[in-house]
């Protein structure tokens, strides 16, 4: 097997972010090569440049042997590097032949011939063990065929490099072997698959080399058959985190809120499930971190602790109430804080001035203005207050919030939740895309909300910052509950293979079979 | 407290006079390039200006014309730029107005026996009403079944005008039933007359009031503030817990009752009775008024005035310079394009400014 593609000294520079620092990566042809890493470890910019999306900052591409520049997707299809996305790119109003030859430069330009192109659709499908119509139209497939139909148009467009980004993530555990058979008939046949993932299992089953990526550059490219599982986690997590685990200064207190057997089934229920029977408790004065990848149903379970979202079953016992049967205003208004995951989007009205996003969570009560008109100059007062408290950097209490920085928005969003005094608080992501000060700044005062009898529900999917606060730990994976850990009783390998889908039982049996059995041998 | 409402001057009057600066030249820039267009097609583009600006402020007379078509834009404006605020597109003005001058009409003449000062609010709030009905059918449909308002709004013009002709045409046909309109409002519904001597009535102060209405409910009131929330971020809307359906259903009504109003005071202060064609296309001249006006309450009342002054002062234009009265169409739709234009401009040179000032400041940080 033959070097097919080399990607030397990448590097890719987004403002603020060195996204990709000097990334050298190769594939063999025929191979099924992974590329494993956590968010924001630089997977999908990597392969963004492969197939032409971004331009990178400086580094070269080498296709067999020759330096290649892409300027497009298009240049790269041509080429022959096809690229299936998380998220499809079809239009489910056409049938399969059709999605297939948008964009296709072979044949007339004037007449579409469906019927040739259908035949040579079927003719690929069964030679790679696929089955798909294609005659039906997107809409109506299911999504682990909709998959194999973004296989097969990369395929019938000439694709010789797949690359499959978290393709598993869609999938039921069933489609997911079926898309591994497939991977396998396409490499016996001199097709070469590059394979982006962060479950440990999957890399372990079906790659023949796996490449970890953190932070941006390279840890190794390694032969599977060298590497545990176990082994693979402490690449990609990596980093000797230190947790210089915050000082306590009083016990925790009773509990505060108790989650049950919470589910939350997809908008069709035979599509497998967003959580899956959680169960947990949050005491007072305790920071609870639910940890994973992103994407593992972190955002589902804020929603509908929230009231965003209904749950499909379960409970939620807060102070004598069920949680998911009340609506985000009855909720909100239980003394319950809610620190959103995307400041932009939800956390704040970007075009509103920071008086009106400090009155967004309580306008309607008697404190904003009394009767159906509000007291903004009470509101102004507050926020001025806030904005002196908080430390937030603005000229003036009445800049739009969209002209602020991402720092001082996040402390605008941390000072009103904070200031609602509430007995929980539910942060998601609270520093994300932060610098180093401000993410100081806002540890600090969930620490401090702690001390002042606080629960508080911490959704990260920074190590770092789950390892140092929290004081029980959950990890989620496709919606369910590896394990609870505290931190000072877990490793960052133990972390990383739940993070990775292995149950914290599996893993501490595991490891106690393997020393058994050492302790056998010897 | 003084402090900090002199910076809320500061930050925002910057803000509105450098919009104001921008908009007035922009209109200006468009005037200039309109009267380009009518010397290019063989007038002469002074006379005609001149004929323009006499027929829209030359006199008591001209003035009040002005006025009389300033009214009814006035309330078109209110309410696209209403459900523009809730982030919705009203685009039904045109039938929402015919709906409020139908029930105006029909309050008008069949309500009797009541003294002045109880019927013509009577019918004045009919007139809302019947406005505000066809608008929350716009706003129950988007509600209950997801129905674009853009398009069920549009149909539902149509619909209006036409039910329009058949009860001009019909039941409401004035005895004997030779000319197709209904009878004279009572003249305890009609509005009386603002200016003597001239064709502006009361209906002008109503729109006044109802721009402070407008100003209060958005920016004072609670309702208001959600209202605006929501159409500036749904997100954020669902995630403070605000109410989204219910405010659609309540801007809908509003937005419908507002341009119910146009139509209502155009019947009772100009026409006395319902025709067929009551409207010029007061309903599609709101958008233009409200884009211009920038969703505003005074840049709504500038736009009308400027909109108001292009109709009254349009037709002087024809007869005296000759210019056909079509040209001003041409003219208002530069106007549209400049104003937009420039506000998208002024966004962009804004955060053009807002990044340089971050980069500056990451630098010396």
């Amino acid at each position: 097997m033959g070097v097919i593609l080399e990607m030397e000294n990448i590097c890719k520079q987004f403002p603020g972010v060195l996204a990709n620092d000097c990334i050298c990566f190769s594939v063999k042809e025929g191979e099924v090569h992974a590329l494993l890493g956590e968010n924001g470890a630089g997977k999908s910019t990597l392969m963004n440049i492969l197939c032409g999306l971004y331009k990178p900052t400086s580094g070269e591409i080498r296709l067999e042997g020759e330096t290649v520049r892409f300027n497009s997707a298009r240049d790269a299809m041509e080429r022959g590097i096809g690229m299936v996305h998380q998220h499809f790119m079809l239009i489910p109003t056409m049938t399969v032949t059709e999605n297939c030859l948008i964009g296709d430069k072979e044949g007339s330009s004037i007449k579409l011939d469906r019927k040739e192109a259908g035949r040579r659709l079927k003719e690929l499908a069964e030679r790679y063990g696929m089955e798909i119509d294609p005659d039906a139209i997107v809409g109506t497939l299911s999504v682990g065929e909709m998959q194999r139909v973004e296989i097969i148009k990369a395929l019938f467009r000439g694709a010789k490099i797949l690359i499959l980004d978290e393709p598993t993530a869609v999938l039921t555990p069933q489609e997911a072997r079926a898309l591994f058979k497939m991977i396998r008939a396409l490499t016996d046949n001199q097709f070469t698959v590059i394979f982006i993932s962060h479950k440990l299992d999957e890399v372990k089953e079906i790659s023949d080399r796996v490449t970890v990526l953190r932070l941006g550059t390279v840890v190794g490219t390694y032969d599977i058959d060298q590497c545990s599982v176990e082994e693979l986690a402490r690449l990609m997590v990596g980093r000797d985190i230190h947790f210089d685990a915050v000082t306590r200064q009083q016990p925790v207190g009773d509990t505060l809120l108790e989650v049950n057997n919470l589910s939350l089934h997809r908008e069709k229920s035979n599509e497998g499930k967003l959580l899956e029977d959680l169960t947990f408790e949050v005491h007072k004065g305790e920071i609870l971190g639910i940890a994973g990848v992103d994407g593992n149903g972190q955002a589902e379970l804020v929603e509908c602790l929230t009231g965003i979202r209904s749950a499909s079953s379960g409970e939620a016992l807060y102070q004598g109430k069920d949680l998911l049967k009340l609506s985000t205003r009855d909720i909100m208004s239980n003394d319950v804080s809610h620190i959103p995951q995307d400041r932009q989007k939800t956390g704040l009205v970007m075009p509103m001035t920071l008086v009106e996003n400090f009155a967004l969570q309580d306008y309607y009560k008697k404190d904003f203005g009394k009767g159906a008109l509000m007291n903004w100059i009470g509101v102004e007062e507050r926020s001025a207050k806030l904005i002196q408290d908080f430390s937030v950097k603005t000229p003036s209490p009445y800049e739009l919030a969209q002209n602020l920085s991402g720092g001082n928005q996040q402390k605008v969003v941390v000072a009103r939740e904070i200031s609602r005094q509430p007995k929980l608080l539910i942060a998601m992501h609270p520093t994300r895309g932060l610098d180093v000060g401000a993410v100081e700044y806002i540890h600090n005062q969930l620490i401090d909300q702690r001390d002042k009898g606080v629960g508080i529900v911490l959704v990260s999917t920074e190590m770092e910052e789950i390892m140092r606060l929290s004081d029980r730990i959950i990890v989620l994976y496709e919606g369910r509950a590896m394990g609870c850990v505290r931190p000072s009783e877990t490793t960052v390998e133990e972390m990383g293979l739940m993070m990775g889908g292995r149950t914290l039982d599996d893993i501490r049996k595991g490891s106690i079979k393997e020393t058994s059995v050492e302790e056998k041998m010897m | 407290m003084k402090v900090l409402l002199s910076t809320k001057m500061k930050t925002q009057g910057k803000a509105g006079v450098k919009q104001v600066i921008v908009s007035f030249g922009a209109t200006v820039f468009a005037l200039a390039l309109g009267m380009l267009l009518i010397y290019a097609i063989g007038f002469d583009p002074f006379s005609a200006a001149v004929a323009m600006v006499d027929g829209a402020f030359g006199g008591k007379n001209a003035f009040g014309e002005t006025l009389v078509k300033m009214t009814p834009l006035i309330f078109t404006g209110m309410s696209y730029a209403l459900a523009s605020r809730c982030g919705l597109t009203n685009l039904g003005m045109e039938g929402q107005l015919y709906m409020g001058a139908l029930a105006g009409t029909a309050t008008g003449i069949y309500v009797s026996g009541l003294p002045a000062a109880l019927h013509l609010p009577l019918t004045i709030l009919a007139g809302f009403l019947g406005g505000a009905l066809w608008g929350l059918i716009a706003g129950a449909l988007k509600v209950r079944f997801g129905a674009s308002e853009i398009i069920t709004t549009v149909m539902l013009n149509t619909i209006a005008i036409s039910f329009i002709d058949y009860m001009v045409n019909g039941p409401m046909i004035e005895p004997p039933g030779i000319n197709c309109q209904t009878q004279p409002v009572r003249s305890t519904a009609q509005l009386p007359n603002l200016i003597s001597g001239t064709r502006a009535h009361w209906g002008f102060v109503i729109a006044i009031v109802f721009v402070v209405l407008f100003w209060l409910f958005l920016w004072r009131s609670k309702r208001g503030y959600e209202v605006r929330v929501a159409g500036l971020n749904l997100s954020a809307a669902r995630y403070s817990g605000i109410h989204t359906d219910k405010n659609i259903l309540l801007v809908m009504f509003l937005a419908g009752g507002l341009a119910g109003l146009a139509g209502c005071n155009e019947i009772l202060g100009i026409q006395i009775r319902m025709i067929p064609e009551i409207s010029p296309g007061y309903g599609f001249d709101g958008i233009a008024v409200s884009l211009i006006g920038n969703n505003t309450p005074v840049g709504i009342v500038i736009g009308a005035l400027l909109f108001g002054a292009f109709r009254a002062g349009g037709n002087r234009m024809q007869i005296r310079a000759k210019v056909p009265n079509a040209i001003v169409s041409v003219v208002q739709a530069l106007v549209i394009f400049a104003v937009v234009a420039s506000q998208m401009l002024l966004d962009k040179w804004n955060e053009y400014q807002m990044k340089k000032i971050n980069r500056q400041e990451s630098e010396v940080a």
